[in-house]
């Protein structure tokens, strides 16, 4: 018996949203009485297997292959199988980043276990897990209950807080693959990075989302969020009306057809908040509201407001937050 | 070529907040039904394909009788054909629902791609098209943005991934979930609505699938509403923009959120 947590990499780096799930895992693994292991897949694992050790793991199943260079479900799929049948895992966990959520799924329906997707909460009741989902675009939770022996989650990033690392050592095992390249449906042509906003958003700590407000000057406007999200390493997202507007790409949109936010500050920039974006932002701790509009939806949700101009707002709030934290 | 398109009725968006616990709990939500926005990107996808490569297009729904208004718009946008899984007497998770979705395509012959949309505006669990490839055995590409070929028995995509966008080939055939840069879904014409409002759809009950037995995985329970916001919001007011600017960093940081 186990829990086991996919450790995700990213060119050969662990996806540090991981780590939250695998320090959570700690915390279950240590209720059920069970081992914690970590599965590790990729060309080169050493370094993260070593990493899930420091960060709680007893024991890593490493997939080392050049197969595994490129992410491509149906041999990950494989390799976290095995990996779930060597740990003898009653428990999957994967951080709910887009390829956790579908290596997950696949994973859970190929060996026919639920699955509780995109979940924000975990706990052990009677020694099975239970896990909390927001449905209905986070307007409605539920608890998801198992009837299968394995029971598989996807975790929301930033659910839980970032464990500290340790100095311990896990157990490494390795195990093979088992899968040529003939056995691998997918062919990976060509990867374009993108400019990295989309995965930026879900994982950030603060984000500075700007609206509809910014239209008199959208460029001037977005540079100026540009720059008060910079002061404070935040990332930039924009509502529906922004993107529909053309002053961003659609991988900025923040709300119920674009990304869904947990961040601990939210700084909605002329957003009037339309309940489709409140949607992606629920999760948010904190929720400023900077708008000219004092009636604007956007403040029953706001812990803060200010209302006033964007374009003489954002400078200030710029400026004093240099002068704060450098 | 044939295409099956996936459609789920869902929830008008801008009615989702007032769908209670209660209704989702006993499966009677009163909200106005449409066709799952993101499906619309799958209908009009599989409407291109039958221009590019003469492909026939069907629209599967599952659900009760009233989910026939979902396929209605997606013949009235120009599918050829829908069926309707008669959902009635089911209690299952979405591995059920995938099983008989992947029951109903083979239940079509031969289909060489199914199409459907990322997500569900009222389940969001972006798993039901996954357990659907796993059930037939067909290759996923999940969130695709463009389909650059259909030729030689594969499918070429390019797709979203976290931080890059991938090209990817599959053997047919194969599942793909689309997202909503693929394309910009036509509205029904005035012929179309009219078409559709006549079309007799045929109605399949999960009895005559051949769907395996069908094992529930997962339980909903305790449906509720999350905890709203309690107290108003502060506004900062001051005499400048620099003087509002620092009363609300102080907040922020007495609050330890910077």
């Amino acid at each position: 018996m186990s829990v086991l947590v996919w450790i995700e990499q990213s060119n050969n780096q662990a996806v540090p949203s991981c780590w939250e799930t695998l320090g959570k895992a700690r915390e279950l693994a240590d209720t059920l009485g069970t081992e914690l292991a970590a599965a590790v897949m990729g060309s080169e694992t050493a370094a993260t297997a070593a990493a899930a050790g420091q960060y709680g793991a007893d024991v890593v199943y490493a997939i080392t292959s050049p197969l595994l260079s490129e992410y491509r479900l149906s041999a990950y799929v494989a390799g976290l199988e095995k990996a779930v049948q060597e740990a003898g895992a009653t428990v999957l966990l994967v951080s709910a980043t887009t390829r956790g959520r579908e290596l997950s799924a696949a994973t859970a329906c190929r060996l026919d276990a639920g699955i509780a997707p995109d979940a924000t909460d975990l706990r052990i009741e009677g020694g099975k897990l239970t896990a909390v989902r927001p449905v209905y675009s986070n307007n409605l939770l539920v608890d998801i209950t198992f009837e299968s022996d394995l029971q598989v989650a996807s975790v929301r990033p930033r659910s839980f807080p970032m464990p500290a690392a340790g100095d311990a050592k896990a157990e490494v095992k390795e195990l093979a693959l088992g899968l040529g390249e003939e056995g691998i449906a997918e062919k990976i042509l060509d990867v374009q990075p993108s400019d990295g906003a989309g995965a930026d958003l879900a994982d950030a700590q603060i984000v500075v989302a700007a609206g509809r407000g910014v239209a008199t000057d959208p460029e001037k406007g977005f540079a100026l969020v540009s720059e008060l999200a910079r002061a404070m390493g935040a990332a930039v997202g924009a509502s529906r009306a922004a993107v529909d507007a053309g002053y961003v790409p659609y991988r900025y949109q923040v709300g119920q057809t674009g990304k869904t936010v947990r961040p601990d500050v939210y700084f909605a920039v002329g957003i009037s908040g339309a309940i489709q974006h409140m949607a992606g932002i629920g999760g948010s701790k904190v929720i400023v509201a900077i708008n000219r509009d004092a009636d604007a939806p956007i403040f029953e949700k706001a812990a803060y407001g200010v209302v006033g101009d964007l374009y003489e707002l954002l400078p200030a709030l710029t400026a004093e937050l240099k002068k704060r934290i450098g | 070529m044939k295409v099956a398109v996936l459609i789920k009725q869902t929830p008008d968006t801008a009615e989702l907040p007032k769908v209670s616990a209660q209704e989702v709990q006993s499966g009677a939500v009163k909200a106005t039904m449409v066709i799952n926005p993101w499906d619309e990107y799958a209908a009009e996808e599989a409407i291109q394909l039958g221009d590019r490569y003469g492909a026939d297009s069907v629209a599967i729904t599952m659900g009760a009788s009233t989910a026939t208004d979902a396929l209605k718009h997606a013949l009235a946008m120009g599918i050829g054909e829908a069926k309707l899984i008669d959902s009635s007497g089911v209690s299952g998770d979405m591995w059920t629902t995938a099983s008989i979705l992947a029951a109903a395509v083979r239940a079509e012959g031969d289909v060489d791609l199914v199409i459907t949309g990322k997500q569900s505006v009222d389940e969001n669990s972006s798993s039901v098209f996954i357990g659907v490839a796993c059930k037939l055995g067909f290759p996923l590409a999940a969130n695709v943005v463009r389909i650059v070929e259909i030729a030689g028995g594969r499918i070429t995509v390019e797709r979203m991934a976290d931080g890059s966008q991938e090209t990817v080939s599959l053997p047919l055939p194969a599942v793909i979930s689309v997202g909503k840069e693929i394309n910009d879904p036509r509205f029904p014409s005035f012929m179309g609505i009219r078409k559709a409002n006549r079309a007799s759809i045929p109605v399949v009950s999960v009895a005559d699938l051949d769907t395996g037995e069908l094992v529930k995985r997962t339980n909903w329970t305790n449906i509720r509403k999350p905890d709203e916001k309690t107290g108003a919001c502060v506004i900062f007011d001051g005499a400048t923009a620099a003087e509002k600017a620092a009363k609300l960093v102080d907040a922020l940081v007495a609050d330890k959120v910077l």
